[in-house]
């Protein structure tokens, strides 16, 4: 390629981050460009490391409950609901059936708020500030909704060891089925112009490619792995109340970020009908069970949160304090596809594919 | 959900063979988990068609040196880096070597010491 | 086409009132259930110290001897813990978000009736 006369570019580095006004947490990476064009990237993280991980060794595992909770605010829902799981089953306790149908209308209502948030926050990362508004004002209506029956906006705490802390009448129920699907028609205001418009489809069509082959071999997880046309979700392994609903994975071939798009905008329609499934086979019970004695033995339960399957590995011996606790969240497994999504794209295109693999770096690094 | 997790502890030596055998296979691989005490233990994870497969090795806490598996899975590069920053465990052959600069942390290898102590009986620092 | 899409949805905005709030001239309605700050009826309390073993996040001292419980309100997450785990049912969860303060106290409730209720 080079001859004695040609001279290769030069390199010029630009650190994107730890603030970008594009990202909602801090992450850095080190662009490595040859005029514009992105060539390497040199991640590094731990701005928001927090060290949850060893404060097992203070808080007993009742107590791990809140810390689980509160490792990211928003995918905090079913982060506490992957703790509960995984001592759940460590301890073999059965959750009543009704607990489980709530477990997964609170959990669908997060994939619903978290997807619309991020929608939003797309938008924002190529200049669309009008739908980026619109996008949050309608998600409000949604975390009304949840304030008023578990009592937090965000953190919504709802879960805990053998069962939910709060139950929401039969009545009430019905009426929030109603408002829901008052929310889901104003939604498609927001996701048309996604799918549809011009400006958004220059922006995302045929940037960050990341083929089939790729996303295997880097271990991608959730949407990312699923615009790429592989099925892989892990709510297929039916726990809590998801063997017993009808759902049908999304996946889409474009391998581009308008395909992550459109597969996350999909997600919107089918978490509000996996709601309303729920609040119609919700059986009438209690929604707690009692659990006394200490965890023994380990367990790996894996959960789908909105950004992909999470993996929450406790151990126990038999002390009220865990020996291990660890997460392996979407986001530091989408860490490498981000790499390679991100090689031989221009400048501008660079906070539009940091945003695909939706970011949540608080989760990442607990 | 109560699945059936396969747990198998093999050598450390054996490790690298291991995931070339499985990424032939067709699997995925999940995670890494490093377990403190006295042997580390160290958990590789990996999944098809929704079932989980893990090896375990044990490696002294005073020797603590394990060979890579990225020449077979690339993305074990961040699990591995990350084993690295907060164990202080060294591992061979990484396809990239951050040395150490892959989480950029106050205090270097923090749980390098977890899992020694016994826990404290604490009710924390309260302000009377 | 499909310009007019995001165009009908802005415009349609124009003509209405706003749907952002006037903060702080009008502020937002909590919901009864809604997790603010922690209040307690000193009166019916024994303290049996059980709500300063649960808190996770050692936001409350109680002292026996002194028969006072303190709470330091900007540890405190809200979590509601405390008031699942009293007996006595004398710690309640109310529904508005503790203000904000100049300096960072500690709320201490008394029993004792010589002593003022309220620092």
């Amino acid at each position: 390629m080079s001859t004695a006369t040609e001279t290769k570019p030069k390199r010029t580095i630009i650190p994107f981050g730890p603030q970008h006004p594009v990202l909602p947490e801090p992450i850095h990476l080190d662009l490595v460009l040859e005029d514009e064009k992105v060539v390497e990237v040199i991640p590094s993280i731990g701005f928001i490391h927090r060290g949850l991980e060893k404060l097992v060794e203070k808080k007993d595992f009742q107590e791990m409950t809140y810390v689980a909770e509160r490792i990211c605010g928003i995918c905090s829902c079913i982060h506490g609901h992957s703790y509960c799981e995984a001592i759940e089953n460590v301890m073999n306790v059965q959750v009543p059936e009704r607990a489980k149908y709530l477990r997964v209308f609170w959990d669908e209502l997060s994939r619903i708020h978290s997807h619309i948030l991020w929608a939003g926050l797309f938008a924002d990362s190529f200049g669309f500030e009008s739908l980026f508004m619109h996008s949050w004002r309608i998600r409000e209506k949604i975390l009304d909704i949840v304030e008023e029956t578990t009592g937090g906006r965000v953190i919504f705490g709802y879960c805990k060891i053998g069962g939910t802390r709060r139950d929401i009448a039969n009545g009430r129920l019905k009426s929030i089925v109603t408002e829901l699907k008052a929310i889901e028609k104003e939604c498609h205001s927001i996701t048309d112009v996604f799918e549809k418009d011009y400006s958004v489809k220059k922006r995302t069509k045929g940037i960050g490619m990341l083929s089939k082959d790729d996303a295997v071999k880097l271990g991608a997880v959730g949407p990312m792995v699923r615009a790429s046309g592989i099925a892989s979700d892990a709510r297929k392994l039916g726990y809590a109340a998801y063997g017993n609903l009808t759902w049908e994975l999304i996946t889409e071939s474009g391998c581009d970020c308008h395909a992550r798009l459109m597969v996350r905008c999909r997600e919107i329609y089918q978490a509000f009908d996996l709601a309303y499934q729920a609040a119609d086979k919700m059986p009438d019970g209690p929604v707690e069970i009692k659990v006394t004695g200490n965890p023994t033995g380990e367990f790996a339960a894996r959960l789908e949160q909105p950004r992909g399957e999470v993996i929450y590995y406790v151990k126990g011996n038999g002390t009220k304090n865990l020996v291990r606790f660890r997460v392996r969240t979407p986001t530091f497994a989408n860490i490498p596809p981000l790499l390679k999504a991100l090689e031989g794209c221009e400048l501008p295109d660079v906070p539009v594919i940091v945003l695909t693999i939706d970011p949540c770096i608080s989760c990442a690094e607990r | 959900m109560t699945e059936q997790q396969l747990i198998s502890t093999i050598q450390k030596t054996e490790l690298p063979s291991k995931a070339a055998e499985m990424f032939k296979q067709g699997f995925r691989l999940v995670y890494v988990c490093c377990t403190p005490g006295d042997p580390l233990e160290i958990t590789y994870s990996f999944d098809k068609d929704y079932q989980l497969f893990s090896f375990r090795i044990m490696v002294p806490r005073a020797e603590a040196v394990i060979p890579s598996i990225t020449g077979s899975y690339f993305c074990a590069l961040t699990y591995e880096n990350e084993m690295q920053d907060l164990f202080g465990i060294k591992v061979e052959n990484l396809a990239v070597d951050f040395k150490g600069n892959f989480y950029k942390l106050q205090v270097k290898t923090p749980y390098k010491d977890a899992g020694l102590a016994q826990p404290k009986a604490d009710t924390g620092a309260q302000q009377k | 086409m499909s310009l007019m899409k995001i165009a009908g949805l802005v415009s349609g905005w124009a003509l209405r009132k706003p749907a952002t709030r006037l903060y702080p001239f009008v502020k937002r309605e909590t919901y009864p259930h809604t997790r603010g700050h922690i209040e307690i009826d000193i009166g019916k309390c024994t303290f049996c110290t059980l709500c300063e073993k649960k808190c996770p996040a050692d936001a409350i001292a109680v002292d026996r001897a002194a028969k006072t419980w303190s709470i330091d309100r900007l540890r405190c997450i809200s979590c509601n813990a405390c008031v699942e785990a009293c007996p006595r049912k004398c710690l309640s969860m109310a529904n508005t978000y503790s203000p904000a303060m100049l300096q960072h106290g500690i709320q201490t409730f008394a029993q004792n009736p010589a002593a003022p209720a309220e620092k």
